[in-house]
Protein backbone atom coordinates (compact mmCIF):
# COMPACT_ATOMS: atom_id res chain seq x y z
CA UNK A 1 0.00 0.00 0.00
CA UNK A 2 1.09 3.50 0.01
CA UNK A 3 0.66 6.07 2.53
CA UNK A 4 -2.17 7.51 0.58
CA UNK A 5 -4.05 4.39 0.46
CA UNK A 6 -3.76 3.58 4.12
CA UNK A 7 -4.92 7.45 4.90
CA UNK A 8 -8.03 6.72 2.59
CA UNK A 9 -8.92 4.02 4.92
CA UNK A 10 -9.26 6.11 7.65
CA UNK A 11 -13.18 6.46 8.37
CA UNK A 12 -14.32 9.99 9.99
CA UNK A 13 -14.75 9.33 13.74
CA UNK A 14 -12.16 6.51 13.88
CA UNK A 15 -10.07 5.91 16.94
CA UNK A 16 -6.80 6.21 16.00
CA UNK A 17 -3.40 4.75 17.45
CA UNK A 18 -0.19 5.60 17.07
CA UNK A 19 3.26 3.91 18.13
CA UNK A 20 6.49 5.47 18.74
CA UNK A 21 7.14 7.59 21.96
CA UNK A 22 7.04 11.56 21.79
CA UNK A 23 9.71 12.49 18.74
CA UNK A 24 10.89 8.97 18.18
CA UNK A 25 10.25 6.29 15.53
CA UNK A 26 6.95 8.23 14.89
CA UNK A 27 5.22 6.88 11.23
CA UNK A 28 5.14 10.11 10.28
CA UNK A 29 4.82 9.29 6.21
CA UNK A 30 1.52 8.02 7.42
CA UNK A 31 0.53 11.05 9.67
CA UNK A 32 1.40 13.33 6.66
CA UNK A 33 -0.70 11.47 4.27
CA UNK A 34 -3.81 11.57 7.22
CA UNK A 35 -3.41 15.49 6.85
CA UNK A 36 -4.07 14.91 3.62
CA UNK A 37 -6.86 12.96 3.19
CA UNK A 38 -10.43 14.15 4.40
CA UNK A 39 -10.34 12.00 7.26
CA UNK A 40 -11.69 14.40 9.99
CA UNK A 41 -13.15 13.94 13.86
CA UNK A 42 -10.38 11.71 15.11
CA UNK A 43 -9.64 10.29 18.91
CA UNK A 44 -5.99 9.84 18.74
CA UNK A 45 -4.21 7.47 21.72
CA UNK A 46 -0.37 7.96 22.11
CA UNK A 47 2.50 8.55 23.85
CA UNK A 48 2.72 11.75 21.57
CA UNK A 49 4.57 13.96 19.98
CA UNK A 50 4.63 15.86 16.61
CA UNK A 51 2.37 13.25 15.12
CA UNK A 52 -0.45 14.83 17.55
CA UNK A 53 1.01 18.10 16.68
CA UNK A 54 0.21 17.85 12.85
CA UNK A 55 -2.56 16.05 13.47
CA UNK A 56 -4.13 19.14 15.38
CA UNK A 57 -2.52 21.87 12.68
CA UNK A 58 -4.82 19.97 10.18
CA UNK A 59 -8.12 19.81 12.46
CA UNK A 60 -8.34 16.51 12.56
CA UNK A 61 -8.11 15.84 16.05
CA UNK A 62 -11.62 16.05 18.15
CA UNK A 63 -10.08 14.04 21.47
CA UNK A 64 -6.34 13.31 22.23
CA UNK A 65 -6.01 10.32 24.47
CA UNK A 66 -2.58 10.59 25.89
CA UNK A 67 0.07 10.58 29.29
CA UNK A 68 1.77 13.43 27.42
CA UNK A 69 2.90 15.55 24.01
CA UNK A 70 6.53 16.41 23.77
CA UNK A 71 9.29 17.00 21.10
CA UNK A 72 11.50 15.58 23.85
CA UNK A 73 14.80 17.99 22.63
CA UNK A 74 11.86 20.38 22.47
CA UNK A 75 9.96 20.07 25.84
CA UNK A 76 6.66 21.02 24.45
CA UNK A 77 4.55 20.04 21.22
CA UNK A 78 3.59 23.36 19.62
CA UNK A 79 0.34 22.51 18.17
CA UNK A 80 -1.00 20.22 21.01
CA UNK A 81 -0.74 23.41 23.51
CA UNK A 82 -2.43 25.88 20.65
CA UNK A 83 -4.82 23.20 20.23
CA UNK A 84 -5.44 23.08 24.00
CA UNK A 85 -5.28 26.50 24.97
CA UNK A 86 -7.83 27.70 21.82
CA UNK A 87 -10.34 25.01 23.25
CA UNK A 88 -10.15 23.23 19.94
CA UNK A 89 -9.87 19.14 21.10
CA UNK A 90 -10.61 17.20 24.16
CA UNK A 91 -8.56 15.56 26.47
CA UNK A 92 -8.33 11.81 28.23
CA UNK A 93 -5.20 12.43 30.20
CA UNK A 94 -3.84 9.54 31.75
CA UNK A 95 -0.83 8.44 33.50
CA UNK A 96 2.04 6.65 31.45
CA UNK A 97 1.02 3.85 33.52
CA UNK A 98 -2.50 3.75 33.51
CA UNK A 99 -2.18 4.34 29.81
CA UNK A 100 -0.03 1.26 29.39
CA UNK A 101 -2.71 -0.92 31.10
CA UNK A 102 -5.51 0.82 28.72
CA UNK A 103 -3.46 -0.79 25.70
CA UNK A 104 -2.35 -4.10 27.55
CA UNK A 105 -5.99 -4.69 28.58
CA UNK A 106 -7.30 -4.26 24.91
CA UNK A 107 -4.48 -6.51 23.47
CA UNK A 108 -5.91 -9.22 25.79
CA UNK A 109 -9.54 -8.23 24.92
CA UNK A 110 -9.99 -7.70 29.24
CA UNK A 111 -11.93 -4.95 29.87
CA UNK A 112 -10.02 -3.22 32.16
CA UNK A 113 -6.73 -3.63 34.15
CA UNK A 114 -5.79 -2.34 37.83
CA UNK A 115 -3.86 -0.13 39.40
CA UNK A 116 -2.04 2.27 41.26
CA UNK A 117 -1.02 4.65 38.67
CA UNK A 118 -3.32 7.60 38.95
CA UNK A 119 -5.08 7.20 42.47
CA UNK A 120 -5.12 10.39 44.48
CA UNK A 121 -3.84 12.50 41.54
CA UNK A 122 -5.80 15.44 39.17
CA UNK A 123 -6.50 12.58 36.79
CA UNK A 124 -9.05 11.04 38.46
CA UNK A 125 -10.77 14.49 38.55
CA UNK A 126 -10.26 15.60 35.14
CA UNK A 127 -11.73 11.88 33.89
CA UNK A 128 -14.53 11.08 35.82
CA UNK A 129 -15.17 8.28 33.85
CA UNK A 130 -12.44 6.08 35.43
CA UNK A 131 -13.61 3.89 37.93
CA UNK A 132 -11.53 2.52 40.97
CA UNK A 133 -12.16 -1.78 41.65
CA UNK A 134 -11.34 -3.34 44.57
CA UNK A 135 -9.48 -6.40 45.47
CA UNK A 136 -11.01 -9.34 46.49
CA UNK A 137 -7.79 -10.58 48.63
CA UNK A 138 -7.01 -9.08 51.45
CA UNK A 139 -2.92 -8.35 51.25
CA UNK A 140 -0.79 -6.06 53.96
CA UNK A 141 -1.90 -2.70 54.76
CA UNK A 142 -5.44 -3.64 53.22
CA UNK A 143 -7.11 -6.13 54.79
CA UNK A 144 -10.69 -5.28 53.12
CA UNK A 145 -8.61 -5.94 49.51
CA UNK A 146 -6.13 -2.81 47.76
CA UNK A 147 -8.50 0.19 45.79
CA UNK A 148 -6.75 0.25 42.63
CA UNK A 149 -7.71 2.32 39.57
CA UNK A 150 -9.61 0.11 36.49
CA UNK A 151 -7.58 1.08 33.33
CA UNK A 152 -10.22 0.95 30.86
CA UNK A 153 -9.41 -1.04 27.52
CA UNK A 154 -7.96 1.47 24.97
CA UNK A 155 -9.76 -0.56 21.96
CA UNK A 156 -8.25 0.96 18.67
CA UNK A 157 -10.36 0.65 15.56
CA UNK A 158 -7.19 1.17 14.04
CA UNK A 159 -3.22 1.68 14.79
CA UNK A 160 -0.09 3.36 12.72
CA UNK A 161 3.05 2.48 13.62
CA UNK A 162 6.98 2.67 11.78
CA UNK A 163 9.17 -0.20 11.98
CA UNK A 164 12.81 -0.48 10.27
CA UNK A 165 12.22 -3.29 8.51
CA UNK A 166 9.11 -5.48 7.40
CA UNK A 167 8.43 -7.90 4.85
CA UNK A 168 5.38 -8.13 2.19
CA UNK A 169 3.27 -10.08 4.34
CA UNK A 170 3.33 -7.46 7.34
CA UNK A 171 5.56 -9.04 9.76
CA UNK A 172 7.73 -6.07 11.02
CA UNK A 173 10.98 -5.32 13.01
CA UNK A 174 12.86 -3.15 14.91
CA UNK A 175 16.60 -2.42 15.40
CA UNK A 176 16.30 0.68 17.70
CA UNK A 177 16.88 0.44 21.45
CA UNK A 178 13.52 0.50 22.50
CA UNK A 179 10.12 -1.32 21.12
CA UNK A 180 7.98 1.70 22.59
CA UNK A 181 4.50 0.27 22.73
CA UNK A 182 3.96 -0.45 18.99
CA UNK A 183 3.49 -3.88 19.42
CA UNK A 184 0.64 -3.42 21.85
CA UNK A 185 -0.64 -0.50 19.58
CA UNK A 186 -0.94 -3.17 16.89
CA UNK A 187 -2.48 -5.57 18.99
CA UNK A 188 -5.04 -3.52 20.95
CA UNK A 189 -6.08 -2.24 16.94
CA UNK A 190 -8.41 -3.91 14.51
CA UNK A 191 -6.61 -2.86 12.01
CA UNK A 192 -3.01 -2.07 12.03
CA UNK A 193 -1.21 -0.22 9.50
CA UNK A 194 2.89 -0.65 9.32
CA UNK A 195 5.17 1.47 7.35
CA UNK A 196 9.00 0.70 7.22
CA UNK A 197 11.77 2.25 6.25
CA UNK A 198 12.79 -0.91 3.87
CA UNK A 199 10.56 -4.11 2.79
CA UNK A 200 12.95 -6.93 2.93
CA UNK A 201 12.46 -10.67 1.89
CA UNK A 202 13.96 -12.20 5.00
CA UNK A 203 15.16 -11.02 8.40
CA UNK A 204 18.36 -10.68 9.83
CA UNK A 205 18.93 -10.09 13.31
CA UNK A 206 17.64 -12.29 16.52
CA UNK A 207 13.78 -13.06 16.18
CA UNK A 208 12.95 -11.13 19.44
CA UNK A 209 13.45 -8.06 16.71
CA UNK A 210 10.39 -9.15 15.16
CA UNK A 211 7.85 -7.20 17.14
CA UNK A 212 4.59 -6.72 14.88
CA UNK A 213 2.72 -9.97 13.44
CA UNK A 214 0.94 -10.28 10.32
CA UNK A 215 -1.70 -11.62 12.27
CA UNK A 216 -2.25 -8.02 13.26
CA UNK A 217 -1.15 -5.86 10.00
CA UNK A 218 -3.80 -5.05 6.94
CA UNK A 219 -1.03 -3.51 5.19
CA UNK A 220 2.39 -2.46 5.35
CA UNK A 221 3.88 0.53 3.44
CA UNK A 222 7.56 1.10 2.07
CA UNK A 223 8.21 4.81 3.45
CA UNK A 224 11.90 5.13 3.36
CA UNK A 225 12.89 8.20 6.04
CA UNK A 226 9.01 7.48 7.08
CA UNK A 227 9.71 8.19 10.45
CA UNK A 228 11.62 11.65 9.64
CA UNK A 229 11.84 14.37 11.36
CA UNK A 230 11.62 11.82 14.31
CA UNK A 231 14.38 9.54 14.93
CA UNK A 232 14.30 6.02 13.66
CA UNK A 233 17.90 4.31 15.05
CA UNK A 234 19.64 2.95 13.94
CA UNK A 235 18.66 3.93 11.07
CA UNK A 236 18.82 7.77 11.48
CA UNK A 237 18.62 10.01 14.25
CA UNK A 238 16.01 13.00 15.04
CA UNK A 239 16.27 15.60 12.58
CA UNK A 240 17.34 18.46 15.09
CA UNK A 241 17.23 21.30 12.86
CA UNK A 242 13.99 20.36 10.98
CA UNK A 243 12.33 19.77 14.10
CA UNK A 244 13.24 23.50 15.09
CA UNK A 245 12.25 24.86 12.06
CA UNK A 246 8.70 23.09 12.75
CA UNK A 247 8.34 24.28 16.37
CA UNK A 248 9.45 27.77 15.12
CA UNK A 249 7.13 27.93 11.82
CA UNK A 250 4.05 26.84 14.67
CA UNK A 251 4.10 30.20 15.95
CA UNK A 252 4.22 32.18 12.89
CA UNK A 253 1.56 32.04 10.23
CA UNK A 254 3.45 32.97 7.35
CA UNK A 255 6.36 30.18 8.41
CA UNK A 256 3.46 27.58 8.83
CA UNK A 257 2.08 28.36 5.02
CA UNK A 258 5.16 27.23 3.79
CA UNK A 259 6.75 24.58 6.50
CA UNK A 260 2.92 22.49 5.26
CA UNK A 261 2.98 23.65 1.90
CA UNK A 262 6.44 22.03 1.42
CA UNK A 263 6.39 19.25 4.53
CA UNK A 264 3.20 18.00 3.99
CA UNK A 265 1.08 19.34 0.77
CA UNK A 266 3.33 18.40 -1.14
CA UNK A 267 3.16 14.76 -0.83
CA UNK A 268 6.01 12.50 0.31
CA UNK A 269 8.30 12.24 -2.22
CA UNK A 270 8.32 16.15 -2.01
CA UNK A 271 8.94 15.94 1.33
CA UNK A 272 11.60 13.14 1.39
CA UNK A 273 13.77 15.36 -1.13
CA UNK A 274 13.22 19.14 0.85
CA UNK A 275 14.71 16.79 4.04
CA UNK A 276 17.43 15.50 2.21
CA UNK A 277 18.59 18.87 1.28
CA UNK B 1 44.61 24.98 42.10
CA UNK B 2 40.80 24.25 41.64
CA UNK B 3 38.29 26.58 40.88
CA UNK B 4 36.04 27.09 43.55
CA UNK B 5 32.70 25.47 43.26
CA UNK B 6 30.34 26.89 40.98
CA UNK B 7 26.16 26.93 42.08
CA UNK B 8 25.59 24.21 39.56
CA UNK B 9 28.10 22.27 41.30
CA UNK B 10 26.53 22.51 44.47
CA UNK B 11 23.01 21.62 43.29
CA UNK B 12 24.85 18.79 41.69
CA UNK B 13 25.75 17.11 44.60
CA UNK B 14 22.98 17.76 46.61
CA UNK B 15 20.91 16.05 44.27
CA UNK B 16 23.58 13.38 44.29
CA UNK B 17 22.76 13.12 48.02
CA UNK B 18 19.39 12.55 47.75
CA UNK B 19 20.41 9.05 46.41
CA UNK B 20 22.71 8.18 49.36
CA UNK B 21 22.32 5.09 51.11
CA UNK B 22 19.56 3.68 48.29
CA UNK B 23 21.45 0.87 47.91
CA UNK B 24 20.49 -1.09 44.55
CA UNK B 25 17.80 0.90 43.34
CA UNK B 26 17.85 2.93 39.60
CA UNK B 27 18.53 5.97 40.12
CA UNK B 28 16.13 8.02 37.24
CA UNK B 29 16.68 11.38 36.65
CA UNK B 30 15.97 13.77 33.22
CA UNK B 31 17.34 17.23 33.66
CA UNK B 32 20.81 18.01 32.71
CA UNK B 33 21.76 18.55 36.93
CA UNK B 34 19.38 15.89 38.46
CA UNK B 35 21.01 12.75 35.90
CA UNK B 36 24.76 14.04 36.58
CA UNK B 37 23.47 13.68 40.57
CA UNK B 38 22.17 10.00 39.99
CA UNK B 39 25.42 9.34 37.98
CA UNK B 40 27.81 11.74 40.44
CA UNK B 41 26.30 9.58 43.61
CA UNK B 42 26.86 6.07 41.54
CA UNK B 43 30.61 7.22 40.47
CA UNK B 44 30.81 8.41 44.22
CA UNK B 45 29.69 7.15 47.58
CA UNK B 46 26.80 4.72 46.03
CA UNK B 47 28.47 2.37 43.77
CA UNK B 48 25.33 -0.16 43.52
CA UNK B 49 22.63 2.30 41.97
CA UNK B 50 21.54 1.36 38.40
CA UNK B 51 21.78 4.45 35.85
CA UNK B 52 21.20 4.77 32.38
CA UNK B 53 22.22 6.29 29.20
CA UNK B 54 19.77 8.80 29.16
CA UNK B 55 17.60 5.90 26.86
CA UNK B 56 16.97 2.48 26.74
CA UNK B 57 20.62 1.29 28.62
CA UNK B 58 21.33 0.79 31.74
CA UNK B 59 25.37 1.34 31.53
CA UNK B 60 28.20 -0.84 33.03
CA UNK B 61 29.42 2.51 34.53
CA UNK B 62 27.89 6.25 35.06
CA UNK B 63 28.62 7.76 31.48
CA UNK B 64 29.05 11.49 30.73
CA UNK B 65 26.24 13.47 29.67
CA UNK B 66 25.13 12.42 26.38
CA UNK B 67 27.09 9.95 25.61
CA UNK B 68 27.23 5.91 25.09
CA UNK B 69 28.36 3.77 27.33
CA UNK B 70 28.90 -0.58 27.20
CA UNK B 71 25.49 -2.22 28.09
CA UNK B 72 25.01 -4.23 31.87
CA UNK B 73 20.80 -4.35 31.40
CA UNK B 74 17.93 -3.31 28.87
CA UNK B 75 15.06 -0.77 30.49
CA UNK B 76 13.07 0.32 27.14
CA UNK B 77 10.38 2.70 28.68
CA UNK B 78 7.50 -0.32 29.16
CA UNK B 79 10.03 -1.57 32.06
CA UNK B 80 10.30 1.85 33.40
CA UNK B 81 6.50 1.23 33.88
CA UNK B 82 6.69 -1.86 35.39
CA UNK B 83 10.03 -0.73 37.70
CA UNK B 84 7.20 2.07 38.87
CA UNK B 85 5.27 -0.80 40.05
CA UNK B 86 7.89 -2.90 41.32
CA UNK B 87 9.04 -0.20 43.34
CA UNK B 88 13.27 -0.74 43.40
CA UNK B 89 13.36 3.14 42.34
CA UNK B 90 14.29 6.56 43.07
CA UNK B 91 13.03 9.38 40.90
CA UNK B 92 14.00 12.85 40.76
CA UNK B 93 11.23 14.41 39.19
CA UNK B 94 10.59 18.02 38.26
CA UNK B 95 7.91 20.38 38.54
CA UNK B 96 6.33 23.70 37.06
CA UNK B 97 4.81 24.17 40.23
CA UNK B 98 4.80 22.43 43.66
CA UNK B 99 2.25 23.72 46.71
CA UNK B 100 3.69 23.08 50.15
CA UNK B 101 2.00 19.67 51.36
CA UNK B 102 4.27 18.41 48.13
CA UNK B 103 1.64 18.50 45.14
CA UNK B 104 3.70 18.89 42.14
CA UNK B 105 2.64 19.87 38.47
CA UNK B 106 3.53 19.31 34.89
CA UNK B 107 0.65 19.08 33.12
CA UNK B 108 -0.79 22.69 32.63
CA UNK B 109 -1.17 26.16 33.76
CA UNK B 110 -4.75 27.56 34.18
CA UNK B 111 -8.14 25.85 34.13
CA UNK B 112 -7.70 22.69 32.82
CA UNK B 113 -10.50 22.38 30.67
CA UNK B 114 -8.88 25.10 28.79
CA UNK B 115 -5.58 25.90 30.05
CA UNK B 116 -3.59 29.23 30.02
CA UNK B 117 -0.63 27.34 29.44
CA UNK B 118 -0.57 23.77 28.21
CA UNK B 119 2.80 21.70 29.28
CA UNK B 120 3.65 18.46 28.92
CA UNK B 121 0.49 16.54 30.88
CA UNK B 122 0.75 14.16 34.14
CA UNK B 123 3.48 11.88 32.20
CA UNK B 124 4.65 9.26 35.03
CA UNK B 125 4.15 11.65 37.69
CA UNK B 126 0.83 10.10 39.48
CA UNK B 127 2.61 6.71 39.10
CA UNK B 128 6.28 7.49 40.55
CA UNK B 129 4.98 9.79 43.45
CA UNK B 130 2.31 6.61 44.84
CA UNK B 131 5.09 3.70 44.19
CA UNK B 132 8.52 5.34 43.91
CA UNK B 133 10.71 7.35 46.38
CA UNK B 134 10.66 10.46 44.67
CA UNK B 135 12.95 13.67 44.81
CA UNK B 136 12.11 16.54 42.71
CA UNK B 137 14.90 18.60 41.08
CA UNK B 138 13.71 22.73 40.31
CA UNK B 139 16.36 24.67 38.30
CA UNK B 140 14.62 28.08 39.13
CA UNK B 141 13.49 28.28 42.70
CA UNK B 142 10.54 31.03 42.53
CA UNK B 143 7.13 31.49 43.69
CA UNK B 144 5.63 30.82 40.35
CA UNK B 145 7.04 27.47 41.11
CA UNK B 146 6.40 27.39 44.96
CA UNK B 147 2.63 28.29 44.48
CA UNK B 148 -0.20 28.33 47.19
CA UNK B 149 -2.31 25.80 44.91
CA UNK B 150 -1.08 23.98 41.73
CA UNK B 151 -3.45 24.02 38.69
CA UNK B 152 -3.28 20.21 38.00
CA UNK B 153 -2.30 17.25 40.74
CA UNK B 154 0.36 15.52 38.81
CA UNK B 155 2.67 13.82 41.59
CA UNK B 156 0.93 13.55 45.05
CA UNK B 157 0.95 15.48 47.89
CA UNK B 158 3.76 13.90 50.53
CA UNK B 159 0.65 12.37 52.51
CA UNK B 160 -0.33 10.50 49.94
CA UNK B 161 2.69 9.17 48.50
CA UNK B 162 5.04 6.45 48.99
CA UNK B 163 7.90 8.69 49.55
CA UNK B 164 8.69 12.23 49.09
CA UNK B 165 12.25 12.33 50.11
CA UNK B 166 13.65 15.87 49.12
CA UNK B 167 13.68 18.83 46.65
CA UNK B 168 16.98 20.43 45.74
CA UNK B 169 16.63 23.70 43.88
CA UNK B 170 19.19 26.89 43.05
CA UNK B 171 19.24 27.97 45.96
CA UNK B 172 18.16 25.53 48.52
CA UNK B 173 17.79 21.85 49.95
CA UNK B 174 14.26 21.29 50.97
CA UNK B 175 12.35 18.24 52.82
CA UNK B 176 8.82 17.47 54.02
CA UNK B 177 9.65 17.43 57.40
CA UNK B 178 7.13 20.72 58.01
CA UNK B 179 3.69 20.36 60.13
CA UNK B 180 1.60 17.86 58.20
CA UNK B 181 4.52 16.87 55.91
CA UNK B 182 4.72 20.07 54.51
CA UNK B 183 7.57 21.65 52.26
CA UNK B 184 10.74 22.65 54.84
CA UNK B 185 13.89 24.38 54.63
CA UNK B 186 16.90 22.49 55.18
CA UNK B 187 20.22 23.95 53.81
CA UNK B 188 20.75 27.11 51.50
CA UNK B 189 23.24 26.81 49.21
CA UNK B 190 26.20 28.96 49.71
CA UNK B 191 25.45 32.44 48.81
CA UNK B 192 22.10 32.36 49.42
CA UNK B 193 20.40 33.00 52.79
CA UNK B 194 17.35 31.86 54.40
CA UNK B 195 15.68 35.08 53.48
CA UNK B 196 16.05 34.96 50.18
CA UNK B 197 14.62 31.08 50.08
CA UNK B 198 11.54 32.22 52.05
CA UNK B 199 11.38 35.40 49.50
CA UNK B 200 11.11 33.13 46.53
CA UNK B 201 8.52 31.01 48.14
CA UNK B 202 5.09 32.02 47.48
CA UNK B 203 4.10 30.21 50.88
CA UNK B 204 5.07 29.89 54.33
CA UNK B 205 8.32 27.71 54.12
CA UNK B 206 8.53 25.59 56.99
CA UNK B 207 12.04 26.27 59.16
CA UNK B 208 13.90 23.50 61.51
CA UNK B 209 13.38 23.44 65.29
CA UNK B 210 15.25 26.25 66.26
CA UNK B 211 14.51 27.98 62.92
CA UNK B 212 16.74 30.59 60.50
CA UNK B 213 19.62 30.33 62.56
CA UNK B 214 19.23 26.30 62.47
CA UNK B 215 18.81 25.86 58.78
CA UNK B 216 22.32 25.17 57.39
CA UNK B 217 24.53 25.76 54.71
CA UNK B 218 24.83 23.11 51.76
CA UNK B 219 27.75 20.99 51.84
CA UNK B 220 30.34 22.18 48.75
CA UNK B 221 31.42 19.12 46.40
CA UNK B 222 34.34 17.63 47.78
CA UNK B 223 37.52 17.45 45.15
CA UNK B 224 37.34 14.15 43.89
CA UNK B 225 33.47 15.08 43.42
CA UNK B 226 33.99 17.79 41.53
CA UNK B 227 36.71 16.03 39.30
CA UNK B 228 34.44 13.87 38.72
CA UNK B 229 32.02 16.50 37.12
CA UNK B 230 34.19 18.43 35.54
CA UNK B 231 36.71 15.93 33.48
CA UNK B 232 34.49 12.75 33.87
CA UNK B 233 30.97 13.60 33.61
CA UNK B 234 30.36 16.66 32.05
CA UNK B 235 33.25 17.71 30.84
CA UNK B 236 31.12 20.05 28.13
CA UNK B 237 29.69 21.98 31.13
CA UNK B 238 26.11 21.68 30.49
CA UNK B 239 25.19 22.00 34.07
CA UNK B 240 26.15 25.63 34.18
CA UNK B 241 23.98 26.16 31.60
CA UNK B 242 20.64 25.30 33.75
CA UNK B 243 21.86 26.68 36.68
CA UNK B 244 24.34 29.86 35.49
CA UNK B 245 26.77 31.10 38.10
Amino acid sequence: MTPDDIAAAIPDGAVLGIGGWGSRRKPMALVRALCRSPARDLTVVACAGPDLGLLCAYGKVRRAVVPFATLDSVPLEPWFRRAREEGRIALTEYDEGLFMFGLLAAAHRLPFLPTPAGLRSDVMRVNPELRTVRSPYPSPGHPGGEELAAAPALRLDAAFVHVNRADRRGNGQYLGPDPYLDDLFAKAADRTYLSCERIVEGFDGPPQTLLISRATVAGVAETPGGAHFTSCEPDYGRDERFQRAYAAAAKDPGAWDRFRASAVDAGEDAYQREARR
Amino acid sequence: MTAPPTRAEVAVAACADAWRGDGEVLAAAMAPCSVLGARLARASFSPDLLTTDGAAVLTREPVPLGADGEAEGWLPFRDHLWLVLHGRRHVMLGASQMDAEGRSNISCVGDWERPTAQLLGVRGCPGNTVRNTVSYWVPRHSRRVFTPKVDMVSGVAAADAHELRRVVTDLAVMDFGGPGRTLRLVSAHPGSTVQQVRDATGFDLALPEGGAAAVAETRVPTGEELRLLREVLDPGGVRDKEVPG
